[in-house]
């Protein structure tokens, strides 16, 4: 048993779920307990869904505890099928299931008989896998599903398309920023002359999946979810697949080179016409991302040195201390991540850009961590933006779990070229702020009421101002001088001074900086 | 004029949506100072409350989960031992007068003895541990606390009768003086022997001064609370105590001190509405033997108060999915409102805990010469949209899963879990209540662009 507050990844169900309620006409029917359901409050209110989220709960109560689910989960099952006809139901077992070791196959195996949906059961296993890794291995299982069938059927279509063209792995609900995310990827390739063939799981139909080997190649853009999925089709059907992020100048230039090669192998093979993407990565880093120009910026050189403690999925945390590092040339004093189950890959991409790597699930260490660096800015999760809060240090938000204010309605895709220049704004706002309170703290506040507050007389009474430093308040903004008289004073008091001199102000103002 | 109808009873397959009763720590913890919430349980547990309760997790909770890890369920860990090591950490972190540990459907299929282990424990550590079954394979939502409070029911100490009346004289004494000090305590004297109150339900401690007010208007003191808002403050039981609850989803509660400690029960309909506090109080005063003073004025205020807001949902109709046992009180405070209530949808209907509630609803429909509302109990969420489309009502009081697709299919709706959390006890709550009720009412524009429905799959269908 481990005592827990907090947990960064969800259990294994949700990233099922995830997957599932992402396809059209897929539903998702769980085993599990009253109340389990919450998926649904979720999916319904961070991502504002306006339609019911296909998933129902087939409940475990006490009698089931007696006489195990006999024939409930089946009659669920033909149940959703005659009501709703979707094309598949993925039968998904929770910690509850699996704790009774029910036969979930069996059930599936009887259900698919009688109904005119195909049904799987998710293949996960609770105590060994959390949300994401369920939601890797779920999308892999949907796909091979489907195109084993197709194969075993001969509607495979092996041929590819004419023009080239790739599909999208890894798109689905409640993912950070996944659906500006996917408008900007769409627009990548096609800018450069790909097609997208396929995006999934994110609004894809399971009639279309056999169509998925007809695309050039597969895109992966987040490490978390789709990495399955594309390596089977590579052994399988010799699709090549890319799982570089393009987040980041770099990151997106890497990615596009990547495009250009797989492309451009295949065009000559099909004599097409060769495609440059050299200066298209040109043009865009030049003109359409404002990143690279920021960075050159004299906003972007205060930052120069600047410290900053970054922790998030693999996927986000890698990138963005990437970004920092290389392209804003901040220091990142700490980079961290709670994919456990990834840590070796990202200890290799963050090796080198920071001082410091840590691989946890525990939300307090993360948090000491941070308060024993202090660092300038704090990019994180929405724990971190919690503890930046407790510890006063700004936060930026670049990675799951996050809250519904995540979900922005307006369009801030964190991939792509119009991504850098949101993660540009992201990062100097977090950093601006945090420097704007910093220097009204070291002015004396926002407080104007302050400026006619003196200090009470018996106090000054063994303060003495010496002439010279009397004028010196004179100098700094009104409406702070008031407040910086009085911190001087303080200052003298707690160090038992009972002369201010430009040197002790100086001090003091030192002091309150540190 | 109609004849009095008796309300019919359905009960569908189960399929819908609550809250887990876990949840109940969100508001015990609060309510209940001292405590310390341990819910021994999966990462299914933490990941529901870590979002249902939303920033509350940022603050420091008194509450953490006992996440059960794969050697406890093959049992390879002892878990006494486990809980122990947890336990003594909790202990010297925070130190609280009681541990509570919610027990959940993982406790139960696993069979581990929490109330076997609990006095153990207790010994060892020097800390009351109260154990309560929390889990959702038997409660829905708000049943979460009726486990939590019955369960503290054993730990409420032994009412002695006769220092407890010299006690309670001097508290009657002290109460008359603050409220009617031109009334002579001798007014109160002959009552003073028919015993004394306690009232179990956890309210916000505003909302508990205010029903308390709402008696002692009518001479009758409260002697305490179950939950107190210390561990250590909880009321004493025993022969002679009458008990009372406040909210409908309290039966095991209800039913505890009645069989282990000897209390009398009022049962009574809940005060929620000022037509629910007024007959509420008049219950409790029939049993105390008290003659109800100013009561019907009282209500006929309350009710002029609300005018604007009756003025707004008279006529209307309303559905309400049921997912926290609030669900008849509410309805028959709405139908009394001048509302047509469609449906009452309710996770669980104890006929007998609630049954002057439910005389009431049929006494206020006859009154209001409204239809006696069809009562569904372990309602289908699925034929109920399908009904809903069918009705067409005004307004749908539903938990959050369906208020957006709802909202969007141009049927306005309330989130159900506002009412628990909100304050809608004692008549001057009502209108906070009805706040609710009509936000999604009061909110409505005219439709932009002619967009009635913003649904996507209604499109094809």
């Amino acid at each position: 048993m481990k005592l827990a507050y907090w947990m960064y990844a969800g259990p294994a169900h949700i990233g099922t779920l995830r997957v599932a309620s992402s396809f059209k006409n897929v539903h998702a029917i769980m085993h599990a307990p009253l109340g389990d359901d919450y998926f649904n409050v979720m999916r319904s209110m961070s991502e504002r869904e306006r339609d019911f989220t296909p998933v129902t709960a087939s409940i475990v109560d006490r009698h089931v505890l007696a006489r195990g689910s006999q024939e409930k989960v089946i009659n669920n099952i033909s149940r959703k099928d005659e009501e709703q006809h979707p094309d598949l139901i993925v039968l998904t077992p929770t910690c509850t299931s699996s704790i009774l070791q029910e036969d979930l196959q069996n059930f599936v195996d009887r259900a698919s008989l009688s109904s005119e949906s195909d049904v799987i059961p998710a293949d996960v296993n609770y105590h060994r896998v959390n949300e994401l890794q369920a939601a890797d291995r779920t999308l892999e299982q949907i796909t091979r599903f489907h195109l084993d069938r197709a194969r075993s059927r001969k509607t495979l279509d092996r041929s590819v398309t004419n023009g080239p063209s790739a599909n999208i792995i890894g798109i689905f609900t409640l993912g950070f920023h996944n659906q500006h995310d996917c408008r900007e990827l769409k627009r990548l390739p096609g800018e450069s002359g790909v097609a997208v063939n396929q995006v999934m799981p994110e609004g894809g139909s399971l009639k279309c999946l056999k169509d998925l080997p007809r695309a050039w190649f597969n895109t992966v853009p987040y490490r978390e979810v789709g990495l399955m999925t594309a390596t089977f089709p590579e052994k399988d059907y010799g699709m090549p697949y890319i799982s570089i992020t393009p987040m980041g100048i770099s990151n997106t230039a890497d990615f596009i080179a990547q495009i250009g090669k797989l492309v451009n192998v295949w065009a000559s093979a099909l004599s097409e016409k060769r495609l440059n993407y050299k200066l298209y990565v040109d043009n865009q880093t030049k003109f359409v991302s404002q990143a690279a120009w920021f960075s050159k910026s004299i906003d972007c050189q205060n930052l120069a040195g600047k410290e900053a403690a970054i922790f998030g999925d693999a996927t986000h945390a890698a990138s963005i201390t990437k970004i920092l590092v290389k392209e804003m040339g901040i220091r990142v004093s700490c980079s961290g991540t709670y994919c456990k189950h990834d840590a070796e890959r990202f200890d290799e991409q963050v090796r080198g850009l920071c001082d410091e790597v840590i691989v946890t699930e525990d939300h307090t260490e993360v948090g000491d961590t941070i308060a024993r660096i202090g660092p300038s800015a704090i990019f994180g999760t929405q724990m971190e933006r919690h503890i930046g809060k407790r510890i006063d240090i700004p936060c930026g938000v670049i990675s799951s779990p996050v809250h519904i204010q995540n979900f922005p309605l307006g369009y801030r895709p964190f991939l792509g070229y119009e991504g850098t220049n949101q993660i540009a704004d992201l990062i100097y706002n977090s950093f601006n702020l945090g420097m704007e309170d910093h220097s009204l703290d070291v002015f004396g506040g926002h407080d104007t009421k302050e400026v006619s507050t003196k200090s009470p007389p018996t106090d000054r009474k063994h303060i003495n101002w010496i002439p010279e430093a009397e004028l010196e308040p004179n100098r700094i903004p009104g409406f702070v001088r008031g407040r910086a008289k009085k911190n001087t004073e303080v200052f003298a008091k707690q160090n038992n001074i009972s002369e201010i001199t430009i040197d002790v102000m100086y001090a003091a103002k030192e002091k309150s900086s540190s | 004029m109609k004849t009095l109808e008796i309300p019919t009873f359905e009960c569908e397959t189960g399929n819908y949506h609550t809250f887990r009763p876990i949840s109940c720590v969100a508001w015990l913890y609060q309510k209940i100072e001292d405590s310390f919430f341990l819910v021994v349980g999966t990462k299914t547990c933490g990941y529901f409350l870590q979002n249902a309760l939303g920033v509350m997790i940022f603050a420091e909770p008194r509450y953490a989960m006992a996440e059960s890890e794969e050697g406890d369920i093959s049992a390879q860990l002892n878990d006494q031992k486990e809980l122990e090591r947890i336990c003594l950490r909790v202990k010297s972190d925070r130190n609280p007068s009681v541990i509570v540990w919610i027990g959940t459907c993982t406790t139960e299929i696993i069979k581990m003895d929490l109330e076997g282990i609990a006095p153990k424990l207790e010994k060892q550590l020097g800390i009351p541990i109260v154990v309560a079954r929390a889990n959702g394979l038997d409660h829905a939502f708000t049943q979460g606390e009726d486990t939590v409070l019955a369960a503290m029911t054993h730990r409420c100490p032994e009412y002695n009768r006769r220092t407890a009346d010299q006690h309670e004289g001097d508290v009657a004494r002290h109460v008359a003086d603050d409220v009617a000090p031109n009334r002579k305590f001798s007014d109160g004297k002959d009552r003073s022997s028919g015993g004394n109150l306690v009232l179990f339900g956890s309210l916000p401690s505003s909302v508990a001064s205010q029903l308390n007010l709402e008696s002692r208007r009518q001479s009758i003191s409260v002697s305490g609370w179950l939950p107190s808002q210390k561990y250590t403050d909880l009321p004493a039981l025993g022969e002679g105590v009458y008990v009372c609850g406040v909210n409908p989803f309290l039966s095991r509660t209800a039913t505890t001190p009645m069989r282990r400690r000897k209390c009398q029960l009022v049962g009574a309909p809940f005060p929620i509405g000022p037509d629910g506090t007024r007959a509420w109080i008049e219950k409790i005063c029939l049993v105390f033997n008290v003659k109800p003073d100013g009561l019907e004025e009282r209500e006929n205020q309350m009710w002029k108060n609300l005018s604007d807001y009756l003025e707004m949902i008279t006529g209307k109709s309303v559905f309400l999915m049921g997912d926290n046992l609030l669900e008849i009180s509410l309805a028959r405070f709405l139908i009394r409102c001048g509302m047509v209530v469609y449906e009452i949808g309710i996770p669980y209907m104890d006929r007998r805990y609630q049954a002057a509630e439910l005389l009431f609803l049929q006494h206020t429909c006859e009154k209001m010469k409204k239809p006696m509302p069809r009562i569904v109990e372990k309602p289908d969420n699925y034929s109920q949209v399908q009904r809903m489309h069918e009705l067409q009502p005004d307004l749908a009081i539903t938990g959050m899963a369906h208020a957006n697709p709802l909202e969007a299919r141009d049927i306005d709706t309330k989130w159900s879990v506002e009412f628990t959390f909100a304050q809608i006890h004692g008549s001057v709550n009502a209108r906070d209540a009805l706040e609710l009720v009509t936000r999604p009412l009061r909110r409505r524009s005219d439709s932009i662009l002619g967009c009635r429905n913003l649904s996507r799959q209604a499109v094809d269908v």
